[in-house]
């Protein structure tokens, strides 16, 4: 019973204590000061992250699952970064430092393992950071095909999505500005450029604002039925 | 010899002379400035307590001077000067000198450079010893203390041992400034409530040795509200919005049915599962991005709770990759009650939710290659995302999986729309745990939220027309009325 019935309370307390400290100037800080709580549990909790992924992996390699070379990857590369961060292996200039075994400089034990010239940073720098921009630049080609997909006519919305689209394409590029120069000026909405400002500052803007004041309402309502103790599916309770 | 001995005499003589001429030409005051170019002062300056905060600070507003933006147009801004006693001015010093006792007398204390600051103190404080340290230290800390509970007593003897100090500044053009400290008092920003200051503002030229001081104002005191004005609307809308959700649960409980309008992509979600298992494929679901305390990730947690149900009943996959430990863990304890709550719950493996990584795009690798791998028959994205939406949605599309998405993040919804089959826009995501529940309960504070929603379209009607009467007729009562829904921070 306390099992379920304590979390209730910790949140409706909490919950009613944060609205109406938005309305209380003294209290204000309030949210701040109890995120600081979250950032606790969330350092205790990338432990039970590393821990997790090591015996998931270990158990495909174990039983030789579909796919266990991934595993091999996943956990020497989980190793060694780990090994290398807590190490505070460096090698600056030919010279090898590793604090911990006690070689070379042992005042590097107080520098970050984030400093430049260590072999985590080093790893970071040439290895993740292009391996992350790979996959971002990923989402260019993606974004053509979507488009492709999208800007098919097959109906009425569809159409007018395109229409849309063709204009503030046309109107974010020279060539739009040129197609459209010889409208006289006091017909100037009607040229491209300003027609693409328009459907972005006119019918775009009102919809994502809708959408904004639905989102709001949301988040209030969705608050309120966890503050109530109505919505308790977060505690693993698949009841109203 | 007689002659060059006088010679030489006056020789040395004329050059002290000349040297003390010069000197005595170098502390000659400086000529002040001609007072015909001196710009006009500012009129009407009134400092009062900054409304709703927490006290701590203080608004001036005064009539710009007659040479801003007019007559000489000579003004190039406003210094704002307080009033501070010399014990204000002495706490910082204090600080300093308790901040390098801690030091030294923690662990991990090393000399400081030669010539620093730190370096004068040391020399006072070097040839002490621990024990006569700790005692300095813990001396200092009660003459602090006692100085920052004198600072009310110390401003009320203004003039008596005090000087001008500039606290804030303002543009040419400006009006109006406002001197903000901290509440902490620790800080050097600190601002004692219930103290009495006082401020003049200059008007200053391009040469700020050319420049008028205000008449003096004061004392003012700064203090705090229990209550936010600027934010009435705000709680008085939450408290409508709180009324109407518990009426609707009531009137629920009752047994009063309530329509609830569709949403396909929620009605989807039971296809899609019946979909993967007549096909024998997993269901992959995506948490997205958010962390455990944002509003989408636990609205996620919920529908994950439902779709984590139907699969236990129809024995079908489900794989759920966590973005965030903490995430994981909570998504585990759902999904193990799910399977416990269909009844299945030797079907329930520690490995259908399991940690990936904290990095985007890393995460994103991972999950693409799980559904080039796996082929899902269906892809459930609910939660936080943001520039990996398209990158999943699309992999998803080219694998064939039906995908069904929800997200509260305004900029990913348009790349979900166009790469899923179904997509819950925006509070759709949060109504989409009380719609897939169909709990009379659930559903009471879904009708409340559309209820409110009505009543916002009309307060924006309203306010439009109000706003637009208010100019065209000058209608006080309807600016009032508009200006009452304005928040101000």
């Amino acid at each position: 019973m306390f099992k379920r019935r304590i979390p209730l309370f910790i949140l409706a307390f909490v919950g009613t204590l944060l609205i109406v400290s938005v309305f209380i100037p003294p209290m204000e800080n309030l949210g701040e000061d109890f995120t600081l709580f979250f950032d606790i549990i969330a350092v205790f909790a990338f432990f039970l992250g590393g821990g997790n992924l090591v015996r998931i992996h270990f158990g495909k390699l174990r039983r030789r699952k579909k796919d266990w070379g991934f595993s091999i990857v996943t956990l020497v590369a989980f190793f060694f970064m780990l090994t290398i961060g807590l190490l505070k292996v460096s090698s600056v200039g030919g010279v090898w430092n590793i604090p911990l075994l006690g070689i070379g400089d042992p005042a590097a034990i107080a520098a970050s393992p984030t400093t430049e010239g260590s072999w985590f940073q080093e790893t970071f720098n040439y290895v993740i950071n292009p391996l992350q921009s790979t996959m971002y630049a990923l989402l260019a080609f993606f974004v053509a095909s979507a488009s492709y997909r999208a800007f098919r006519a097959k109906n009425r919305e569809a159409t007018l999505l395109l229409l849309a689209a063709f204009i503030i394409l046309l109107g974010r590029t020279p060539f739009g500005m040129e197609l459209t120069r010889w409208v006289p000026e006091s017909f100037s909405v009607l040229q491209i450029p300003n027609m693409a400002i328009w459907i972005m500052n006119s019918p775009n803007l009102a919809g994502q604002r809708a959408i904004l004041i639905g989102i709001g309402l949301g988040v209030v309502s969705m608050s309120l039925r966890l503050i109530l103790g109505i919505e308790r599916s977060y505690l693993g309770e698949d009841r109203g | 010899m007689k002659l060059k001995l006088f010679v030489v005499s006056l020789v040395v003589l004329l050059s002290f002379s000349i040297a003390f001429a010069q000197e005595d030409t170098l502390t000659v005051p400086p000529i002040p400035p001609d007072s015909a170019l001196l710009p006009a002062a500012v009129t009407g300056l009134v400092a009062k307590d900054t409304d709703n905060d927490h006290g701590h600070a203080i608004t001036l507003k005064w009539q710009p001077s007659a040479d801003d933006g007019a007559g000489r147009q000579s003004v190039a801004m406003y210094e704002v000067f307080r009033w501070v006693p010399d014990l204000m001015t002495r706490i910082p010093a204090l600080r300093d000198t308790l901040e390098y006792l801690k030091l030294r007398t923690g662990d991990g204390w090393s000399p400081p450079e030669p010539g620093s600051r730190t370096d004068s103190i040391h020399n006072v404080f070097a040839s002490l010893d621990d024990a006569q340290l700790e005692e300095r230290k813990e001396s200092l800390e009660q003459t602090i203390s006692q100085a920052i509970r004198d600072l009310p007593a110390a401003h009320a003897a203004y003039p008596e041992d005090g000087d001008w100090q500039q606290v804030a500044v303002a543009p040419a053009g400006s009006a109006t400034a406002a001197d903000v400290g901290t509440k902490e008092k620790d800080t050097p920003d600190y601002l004692p409530d219930y103290s009495d200051f006082y401020y003049r503002v200059d008007a200053v030229t391009a040469d700020p040795a050319i420049r008028t001081a205000s008449e003096i104002v004061g004392p003012v005191q700064s203090y705090g509200q229990w209550f936010n004005k600027g934010r009435l609307a705000v709680s008085v809308f939450v408290l409508i919005f709180g009324l109407l959700t518990i009426f609707f649960v009531q009137h629920a409980r009752r047994g009063a049915d309530l329509y609830v309008r569709p949403m396909a992509g929620i009605e989807a979600v039971d296809d899609a599962i019946g979909r993967a298992t007549e096909m024998g494929r997993p269901i992959l679901y995506v948490l997205g991005l958010g962390t455990a305390d944002m509003i989408a990730t636990i609205a996620s947690f919920t529908i994950l709770g439902r779709v984590a149900r139907r699969v236990a009943e129809y024995q079908t996959k489900l794989i759920v990759p966590a973005y965030e430990p903490v995430v994981m863990a909570v998504a585990q304890e759902v999904v193990k009650t799910a399977y416990y709550d269909a009844g299945r719950p030797d079907d329930y493996d520690e490995d259908i939710v399991f940690f990936v990584t904290s990095l985007q795009f890393a995460y994103v690798a991972a999950v693409n290659g799980l559904m080039l791998r796996e082929l899902p028959a269906t892809n459930v994205y609910m939660g936080k995302f943001f520039a990996e939406s398209l990158l999943l949605a699309e992999t998803g599309a080219v694998a064939g999986s039906i995908q069904i998405a929800g997200t509260d993040e305004i900029a990913q919804i348009p790349f979900f729309i166009v790469a899923c089959d179904y997509t819950l826009i925006g509070e759709e995501l949060y109504a989409a745990s009380a719609y897939l529940g169909r709990e009379p309960i659930l559903l009471g504070s879904l009708k409340a939220q559309d209820w409110a929603k009505a009543g916002v379209i009309a307060l924006a009607v309203a306010g439009l027309a109000l706003s637009n009467l208010a100019v065209a007729y000058d209608w006080s009562w309807a600016s009032s009325i508009v200006d009452f829904f304005r928040v101000v921070d």
